[in-house]
């Protein structure tokens, strides 16, 4: 590691930045306010991050790594949760959701021997996990919130038949499922035809051989699909603690009364 | 004196600050007829939802036979005491499946075509989807389904508010006749007091969450007709 002096040639591309800049200045989008804290946050993020993750790979501890990604999950979780706003317990619906599916993937890629027990490969891998089962989690979330709001004559209709609130939720759940999932699948298919993988890109420009980055990039897309897929289903399943009481009723906050 | 089927009692339910039902009394008494009126925001589908807990009352307390509601397992009570809303949603891809949605998550066998026959219904729609209805014949579906799971009382929350009049009459006679046939006890929640003089036997005014007063449907007419058709139009 040579630090962040190799960053100055990438400040360079600071250029761009300022092109969209001037653009939202000239067309007063009022957008350069957002962009410079979106500059200046990725910036300080990422740096960060690569101490970090230098620092890890100098300790060569997996109980590290594991703290790192453990806190990855809770940041995520955060994240989420902010962005479902107001629904009941959503922090640690995500963090559930999250931790299953980071500890299930990667510790089938582990026990499989796909790739080594080190730091170098999980916590990348780690974060890419993370990253996209908290953007499905969040999906999930909001969408069986709305939802549950929207269709709450067909909701209650089911309820005062005796349906338990699963059964009465199951259709919305369903759903949310299908429109958090679906996107992942459709990129999955269009891999490599209509898009590149940042992984893949990274590696091949980084030196690698072409086939290399092309056999990791396979483990990271069904990786990916994966855990994307146990995080979202486990959010459906425990999130109508969220939305129902124990004696299947609507709960208060997320009815529109 | 009668029977109460069902009783409320100081029932109080707040949501969003607002206080909805504010120490509500009620008798609704078996084998008959009980519409509760009153202006929008009154409470009255809330005070529905309370009696079948599909809300959870603050404080207070709804009676089934004297057994307070509180303590009965909340599908069961739901089984027991059927709800009927504004909006008929159907569930199945086939009218049959509709009726007997609720029968089935409760392991319990219905007639389809009885039902049908019973809501006023040709039982050879049977197959279609339910979608295919009209509003009207999907309402009286929606009460077939209800009646699949035999209930002892239904609550109808202003079951023909979407309807167009020849199909709101039909709806009227056929809750006058479930009560003269079957001998069930309903609560019918309306603001349109030409209707609660057709179907009730008896009336609960409610305004503000709380009980006005509680008639038989002719002293109801007779002594309080004018001050309800006054709250209701809201001019004091």
């Amino acid at each position: 590691m040579e630090g962040l002096q190799t960053v100055g040639s990438a400040l360079l591309t600071l250029g761009l930045v300022a092109v969209a800049v001037a653009l939202s200045l000239y067309e007063r989008l009022d957008l350069e306010k957002e962009i410079g804290v979106a500059v200046v946050r990725s910036f300080v993020q990422l740096a960060a991050i690569g101490y970090v993750i230098d620092f890890i790979f100098g300790l060569e501890s997996m109980g590290a790594v594991a703290l790192l990604l453990a806190g990855m999950v809770l940041f995520a979780a955060w994240t989420s949760a902010r962005r479902a706003g107001d629904v009941p317990r959503a922090f640690g619906v995500v963090a559930l959701a999250v931790g299953v599916a980071v500890a299930a993937t990667l510790g089938l890629l582990l026990a499989l021997g796909v790739v080594p027990a080190t730091a170098r490969y999980l916590i990348p891998l780690g974060g890419m996990v993370i990253g996209n089962s908290m953007n499905a989690a969040s999906l999930t979330l909001t969408r069986i919130r709305d939802d549950v709001q929207e269709q709450r004559p067909k909701v209650e209709a089911a309820l005062a038949l005796g349906a338990p609130s699963r059964q009465a939720a199951s259709p919305i759940i369903k759903t949310a499922l299908q429109r958090a999932l679906i996107p992942l699948i459709d990129a999955t298919k269009t891999t490599g035809i209509i898009f590149l993988p940042g992984a893949m890109v990274g590696m091949i420009i980084a030196g690698a051989d072409p086939l290399e980055a092309v056999r990791l990039q396979i483990v990271v897309l069904y990786m990916l699909l994966g855990s994307v897929s146990i995080a979202a289903i486990l959010v459906g399943t425990l999130s109508y603690h969220s939305f129902f009481t124990p004696s299947h009723q609507i709960r208060k906050g997320v009815s529109a009364e | 004196m009668y029977r109460p089927k069902i009783e409320v009692r100081g029932l109080r339910y707040e949501a969003g600050g607002t206080e909805i039902l504010a120490g509500v009394e009620a008798l609704v008494p078996a084998e008959e007829v009980t519409a509760v009126v009153g202006p929008s925001g009154a409470g009255k589908s809330t005070l529905l939802r309370a009696i079948n807990r599909l809300i959870e009352p603050s404080s207070g307390e709804v009676y089934l036979d004297g057994e307070p509601t509180g303590s009965l397992d909340p599908l069961e009570l739901r089984r027991r005491v059927g709800m009927v809303f504004q909006i008929p949603a159907l569930f199945g891809s086939s009218v049959e499946e509709a009726v007997l949605y609720g029968a089935r998550l409760a392991g319990r066998s219905a007639d389809p075509v009885r039902l049908l026959e019973v809501v006023g219904l040709d039982p050879s729609m049977s197959g279609c989807a339910p979608e295919t209805l009209s509003v009207g014949q999907q309402q009286r579906v929606s009460i077939a389904r209800a009646l699949a799971l035999e209930p002892e009382a239904l609550l109808l929350d202003e079951p023909t508010s979407a309807l167009d009049e020849a199909a709101r009459r039909k709806v009227e006679d056929l809750v006058r006749d479930l009560n003269a046939r079957l001998g069930l006890t309903m609560v019918f929640v309306s603001h349109d007091l030409s209707q609660v003089e057709r179907v009730a036997d008896r009336v609960v005014l409610l305004a503000d969450g709380k009980r006005v007063g509680e008639w038989e449907r002719e002293d109801f007419f007779s002594t309080a007709g004018e001050r309800a058709r006054r709250l209701i139009a809201g001019k004091p």
